[in-house]
């Protein structure tokens, strides 16, 4: 068959539940090319950023992503920080680290159990949420909540982790490895699997380092970097770990590195908490002086940039914010090429493009709501209790 | 000096430099000099473009390029100054797909033209029901009234 035809995915996308749209174009099956719109979904933050004061911003951040809602106030407050020339006590250090890890594994476990989904593997998705669910009930004893933890202000940390929740967080550090040890052998060992994966929407050295990717896009494809080692902030420079990278590009390799990568993250983890610090958890921001401020952490996905720029006053004259997502989805243009139809889904899905899941349930019965937000919350912050009593 | 401060401030001589602290470098350099630079720190010094970042200042739009030395965690912001009646700085899009999407939301926002980009279309903003002539980012854009006074 020869001609060239479009195939749509999206504005909403069928799987992934969020709104982007991908235009393919194709020849019989092949992908010959892609177009990307986005901007179904803007919301102005940069716009709204500047009518703020600092100690808002970090809130306003932290609504932009579910996922990746510890990464942007953390950027956020680095920037802020850096603008200020002011460094946060070594304690709040190690627990900025220690959340952000925890981000780290509940999101990839997410991705795995989503990859899963995509390749009709139900049972890899039920399995991988049930073990991230132990790590937002983690999330819940640190900070109060399962999303949206607000565990960063400019100078510090708002909650401290205290003594006691330390072994409940180690045990379960220990099924997460044990776990993810499990899954990383049914990923590798599946010779289904691994067919469904290997060589598909290879993304090559070159091709990530012209469209400047980072994170588990860009390490998969030989590109060695990683913001916590390179650009050295929180406590990643003062316990032991390892950058997972890997050259062959596609989406086993990218699945790959997710997998390794929580492994690290449990690694940093038990280090931070093994040497956690005894001290204060803030340091007094009494002013930001006029000037800018550049603060960068390695979300899930990649690198996390923030901007900032201050006139003096108590708000900041202009916020940029940069997920690594925006960098990411666009080299799917060139990944996707010249794959079938059937594996573009996957590879479009391989960048773990940013994915939002903070609605918790909702109670019908014969059509009429059960539940209303108010009992929603009622219920949620029993729950809450309960967790607390337990440590 | 660093290895490549040296080199760009050997490529374009007056450049100013401004380092905040040892990993964040600000560098002014004239707009026609932004493509040279940027060539420089991508190609030859092995950098990556994290992002651009589009200011209304009184004197004019500056537009930040940061780049990114991984090797040794340094962010180098090249500075480019446009005029408010001439608001156009050279594309970077047509050799680094990574400044594609980044000039487009600049230009739809900003209103700042970016001369050899291949597809200067908006990227965030509706093409159906958006006034092309609006720009949110610029500081002469109309707030909500309802909006803090700043």
């Amino acid at each position: 068959m020869s001609g060239r035809r479009i195939v749509p995915i999206g504005p909403y996308h069928p799987l992934q539940e969020e709104p982007e749209f991908f235009k393919l174009i194709v020849e019989g099956e092949t992908v010959v090319d892609l177009e990307i719109n986005i901007g179904y979904n803007h919301r102005g933050h940069e716009f709204v950023s500047p009518e703020l004061t600092y100690d808002q911003v970090p809130f306003l951040v932290e609504r932009i992503c579910g996922i990746c809602s510890n990464s942007h106030p953390l950027a956020c407050v680095l920037a802020i920080e850096d603008c200020a020339g002011i460094k946060p006590p070594p304690r709040a250090d190690y627990i900025r680290s220690v959340v952000q890890e925890l981000e780290r594994i509940h999101s990839h476990l997410l991705w795995l159990g989503l990859a899963g989904h995509f390749i009709g593997y139900n049972t890899v998705w039920m399995w991988a949420w049930r073990y991230r669910e132990h790590v937002l009930e983690l999330f819940e004893m640190i900070t109060g909540n399962r999303n949206h933890y607000a565990m960063n202000k400019p100078g510090g940390v708002r909650r401290d982790i205290k003594t006691e929740q330390i072994p409940q967080i180690l045990a379960v550090m220990d099924v997460v490895d044990k776990k993810v040890m499990m899954l990383t052998k049914a990923v590798l060992d599946d010779p289904v699997i691994r067919s469904r994966l290997e060589g598909v929407g290879v993304l090559t050295r070159e091709q990530a380092i012209a469209y400047s990717v980072t994170g588990p896009t860009a390490r998969p494809s030989g590109v060695d970097i990683d913001v916590r080692r390179d650009d050295p902030h929180c406590a990643y420079d003062r316990v032991p770990w390892d950058v997972i990278v890997f050259n062959e590009g596609d989406v086993l390799a990218k699945t790959k590195a997710r997998l390794f990568e929580m492994m690290e993250s449990t690694k940093i983890i038990r280090a931070c908490l093994k040497d956690l610090p005894e001290g204060p958890i803030e340091t007094r921001v009494d002013e930001v002086p006029p000037g800018e401020g550049i603060g960068r952490t390695e979300a899930p996905r990649g690198e996390v940039f923030h901007y900032i720029r201050s006139d003096g006053t108590n708000r900041p004259l202009r916020h940029k914010v940069r997920a690594p997502s925006f960098m990411n989805i666009a080299s799917n243009v060139v990944a996707v090429k010249g794959g079938s139809i059937a594996d573009a889904a996957l590879t479009l899905a391989a960048v773990d493009p940013c994915y939002c899941c903070t609605e918790r349930m909702a109670a019908f019965e014969d059509g009429k709501m059960k539940l209303s937000g108010k009992d929603l919350l009622r219920l949620s912050w029993q729950k809450t209790e309960r967790i607390r009593e337990r440590f | 000096m660093r290895d490549a401060e040296a080199r760009l401030k050997s490529l374009v001589p007056d450049a100013e430099v401004y380092e905040h602290n040892p990993c964040r470098l600000y560098i002014r350099i004239p707009r026609e000099r932004l493509t040279e630079a940027a060539k420089l720190l991508h190609r030859e010094c092995g950098m990556r473009l994290a992002i651009c970042t589009g200011v209304d200042t009184r004197d004019g739009f500056e537009v930040l390029y940061h780049f990114s030395e991984d090797r040794s965690g340094t962010i180098y912001t090249l500075k480019v100054l446009a005029p408010k009646d001439d608001p156009q700085i050279e594309s970077q899009a047509p050799w680094f797909p990574a400044a594609d999407w980044i000039e487009r939301e600049m230009h739809e926002l900003l209103g700042i033209e970016f001369p050899g980009h291949p597809n200067l279309i908006p990227l965030l903003t509706s093409d159906a029901d958006w006034d092309k002539n609006k720009f949110p980012l610029r500081r002469d854009y109309e707030r909500r009234s309802d909006a803090h006074e700043r």
